[in-house]
């Protein structure tokens, strides 16, 4: 009985230091990598490329489901509005509720899921097949030639991906709105224009997804750098980084919405 | 007389490459215990043992990945304990590695990977590396495939387009981690016989880490076989294949039983079944 108390108590203090262990050695791996950001600045082509392969394809999965969730947002939106005849309101519920949450928090989790568990794949085999043994022996440090441009196009991508979400989004809600309920279309966009407030709402819609996009690349190229170089290694990396982003994607949200938007 | 009016100096020593008394554990696992070899310049030298007895981690020292628990590497004069990275970099621009696999980067073209050190090191023109890569590639008979994907290359393509990719910048030192293994037998000549040709022709070192004996005895100068962490036996070819070790017998002709046994340690059959009694 007692001997099975202390195996779990040890259990849960192993699992414990491992979590702590791990957040130190994500720390560090950040730090290095971000001191070796030189090159990504010398070479533009690297960011170039690291764009095309995170930003540029996951445009489709961005734009579809930001119509889809603009479509279901005038649906659901005109559906309780009108309960109270303010249907013309729907461009501001919209464009709100797309700027200063579903825009960042939405696209970032898209964006986990594509790219974020495409970089750790890649940086996982990458390490597991001696590509990054192979760059050292070559005097080439694989932090500063391959993760740090990811890095930098992944923080750039995720604000203008949040950024093109909402604008389908709202464009499917002018759609639903205007277009099949018949709304009135000055009304959708001039109500609209006077509630969104550029500071208020769409800088801080554009800085929590710009942090969103930090800690996205940040877990996904530290999972596939510290895999195990087996298949089976990186196919758990890739798991984590979809489970470990979407929790920190959702934690972050509500940090940052309760120091931005209390008493606004 | 000659010799003590010039006496040699130390560090330009004839061999390129040494490890002094070198141990290496991988936490309290040892590995490699107070090893001591020599890579004499222009010489091909074939490490050879038993799976997982430390003979990639030789190579790993002396590219500076790993660091020696004690004793001493020495490259070319230089110790690389406590060696700062940006020398050891510079050591490595020297160095040209093969890998078991070949290591090559999947999302760049056969041309790509070749170039990849030249454009790295080198502030060369476009059509500067266009003509090295393609020499490099001529080198290796696979001037025809720079257009193509590693993955459209066979084992033995890949290997061969890292080979170019590894005399990239002529390195003095070349080392070779495992090359032929699950090649088919005419790829695995057509290696064997660029390990010799490459290191004569780049007037460069060379260390074979294999254990296939036969495609390695015909190309090299000199031998170590390794067990355990340690070095069992060394010698030029003739005196490997000559040996009278058991052990070295057992391994040029792979025999089952013999010093390396073919159980691995268990508890005694009679106990595990239940024969004979209970003791």
């Amino acid at each position: 009985m007692i001997g099975s108390a202390s195996a779990g108590l040890r259990g849960i203090g192993a699992r414990v230091i491992d979590g702590v262990w791990k957040l130190g050695a994500g720390a560090r791996f950040a730090g290095e990598m971000l001191a070796r950001s030189g090159t990504t600045l010398r070479r533009p082509r690297l960011l170039l490329d690291a764009l095309h392969f995170i930003g540029v394809l996951s445009l489709v999965i961005i734009v579809v489901s930001g119509l889809f969730v603009g479509l279901v947002l005038g649906l659901q939106g005109y559906e309780t509005l009108k309960r109270y005849g303010s249907a013309e309101a729907l461009g501001t519920l919209v464009a709100l509720s797309l700027v200063r949450e579903l825009g960042p928090v939405v696209s970032a989790l898209l964006f986990a899921s594509r790219a974020g568990s495409a970089v750790t794949a890649r940086i996982g085999i990458m390490k597991s097949s001696e590509q990054f043994s192979a760059m050292e022996i070559m005097a080439v440090d694989p932090r500063a030639r391959v993760l740090a441009p990811m890095f930098w196009a992944g923080a750039l991508s995720v604000p203008l991906l949040a950024a093109i979400f909402s604008a389908m989004g709202v464009f499917g809600g002018w759609l639903i709105g205007v277009v099949v309920i018949g709304i009135d279309d000055g009304a959708f966009w001039s109500q609209m224009q006077a509630s969104v407030d550029v500071r208020a709402d769409v800088a801080n819609g554009v800085v929590k997804s710009g942090v969103f996009g930090v800690a996205v690349m940040l877990i996904a190229l530290f999972e596939g750098w510290d895999a195990p170089p087996t298949a089976e290694g990186v196919s758990y990396a890739v798991t984590r980084t979809v489970v470990t982003s979407a929790l920190a994607i959702l934690a972050l949200d509500f940090v940052l919405t309760s120091l931005m938007f209390t008493g606004v | 007389m000659r010799a003590l009016l010039f006496p040699r100096p130390a560090l330009s020593s004839s061999d390129l490459v040494e490890l002094r008394d070198v141990t290496f554990a991988y936490d309290t696992r040892p590995i490699l215990s107070g090893i001591r070899m020599r890579f004499p310049r222009g010489k091909v030298v074939a490490i050879m043992g038993g799976s997982g007895c430390g003979k990639t981690t030789v190579l790993r020292l002396i590219g500076g990945q790993l660091r020696a628990t004690a004793g001493s590497v020495i490259v070319d004069g230089v110790a690389l304990e406590g060696l700062p990275g940006d020398r050891l970099y510079a050591l490595r621009r020297r160095m040209g590695m093969l890998f078991q696999f070949g290591a090559l980067f999947t999302d760049l073209s056969v041309f790509e990977n070749v170039a990849f050190p030249m454009r790295e090191h080198l502030d060369l023109p476009e059509s500067a590396i266009r003509d090295l890569v393609l020499l490099k590639l001529e080198a290796v008979g696979l001037r025809g495939s720079a257009a193509l994907m590693p993955s459209q290359l066979s084992g033995g393509m890949a290997r061969r387009v890292a080979l170019a990719r590894a005399i990239a910048l002529d390195p003095q030192l070349m080392m070779y981690d495992e090359p032929f293994t699950g090649l088919d037998p005419i790829s695995l000549g057509v290696i064997a016989q660029l390990i010799r040709r490459l290191n004569d022709a780049l007037g460069a070192t060379s260390i074979v880490v294999t254990h296939d004996v036969g495609a390695s005895l015909g190309i090299v100068d000199h031998v170590y076989i390794t067990a355990a962490g340690r070095i069992v036996a060394e010698g030029t070819p003739a005196e490997i294949r000559a040996s009278g070790d058991p052990l070295v017998r057992q391994f040029i002709h792979g025999e089952v039983d013999g010093p390396v046994g073919f159980h691995q340690p268990a508890p005694p059959l009679a106990a595990q079944f239940g024969f004979g009694g209970r003791a």
